[in-house]
């Protein structure tokens, strides 16, 4: 697949629409369909298809796979840490209405990272099935 | 969707189970659309859809493509499949008439997360508010398996990459 013209040009212009799509979904699930599973797996998505496209090796350079471990563990450690900021700030756990002085605006503020730390997570995940089941057979590493 | 099934059962070529599995996925999706669940049909496509499919193309790549014939004609699995579906449907005969407002999971927390969570979190998604928010725990929880998952398969194709590494030496 490495000499497909065509599919290499069609990539290079539909990557970053998928990956800007993912933000939306990301930062607009407040308001319509999406959050933090789908927009994780929309960026996993585009960047599994630059993987399939130009070769397992170049998008190992572009997202390396010590990043795609440390997004897996840094997801939950987000949410997981909004959960203790809001013990910290005199709350219980995972108790969004202290995390700033306007009770509506700190559930809001709280939702927004969780969902920011599940989408990390899932994309890590996903990410790093696709690397290590691509990888298989092919690198000795 | 109850052709796509038949022509999945069928087939024995693995490339074309998985794309059926893939147009399945996309129906069930649009199925969930149909009934309002944008959230979940948005899921449904992206993972059932897009990322199964992709992972499975992905093992179907390091194994044949073919699937070996049964040794038996699996009459037991079918009797089994059979009688555990017929219970199940029965046991959807005693669940509540489709979208009966009286039934119990819609007098019960329901009003309050429709009525009251713009007003508590400011966000007008009442999916996003009641995932993130109300059943914040729940969703942690989900997140953490999401993680174990991924730690699983590190730990299990890692070690036998450096297993193999160890015979190389030895």
């Amino acid at each position: 697949m490495r000499h497909d013209l065509v599919l290499r040009v069609i990539a290079k212009i539909l990557i970053p629409f998928i990956l800007l799509f993912a933000v939306y979904v990301q930062f607009h699930g407040d308001y319509g369909p999406g959050g933090g599973f789908q927009a994780g797996v929309i960026v996993a998505a585009g960047i599994i298809f630059h993987g399939i496209i130009f070769g397992l090796e170049t998008t190992r350079r572009v997202v390396p796979s010590a990043l795609v471990e440390t997004m897996l563990a840094a997801g939950v450690l987000i949410y997981a840490g909004v959960g203790v900021a809001g013990i910290l700030l005199g709350g219980n756990y995972l108790d969004y209405f202290v995390l700033s002085a306007d009770p509506v605006a700190g559930q809001h503020r709280g939702i927004f990272w969780v969902e920011v730390g599940v989408a990390v997570t899932v994309a890590g995940v996903m990410l790093k099935i696709f690397y290590m089941f691509g990888g298989r057979g092919q690198d000795p590493e | 969707m109850a052709a796509a099934v038949v022509a999945l059962a069928r087939s024995r070529n693995l490339f074309a189970v998985i794309v059926l599995g893939g147009i399945y996925s996309f129906l069930m999706a649009t199925v969930l659309v149909a009934l309002d669940a944008v959230d979940v049909a948005m899921t449904e496509a992206s993972v059932g859809a897009g990322m199964s499919t992709v992972l499975l193309l992905a093992a179907l790549y390091l194994c044949k493509g073919e699937e070996a014939k049964p040794v038996r004609k699996p009459w037991l699995s079918l009797a089994a499949a059979t009688m555990v579906g017929g219970v199940l449907v029965y046991g959807t005969l005693g669940l509540p008439a489709f979208s009966d407002p009286d039934s119990p999971i819609h007098v019960h927390v329901a009003p309050r997360y429709l009525n009251d969570a713009l007003k508590e979190t400011g966000v007008p998604n009442v999916v996003t508010a009641v995932l993130a928010s109300y059943r914040g725990y729940d969703t942690l929880g989900e997140t953490t398996v999401v993680f174990t998952a991924g730690a699983g398969v590190i730990a299990l194709l890692r070690r036998r990459r450096r297993d193999a590494r160890k015979e190389d030496v030895s």
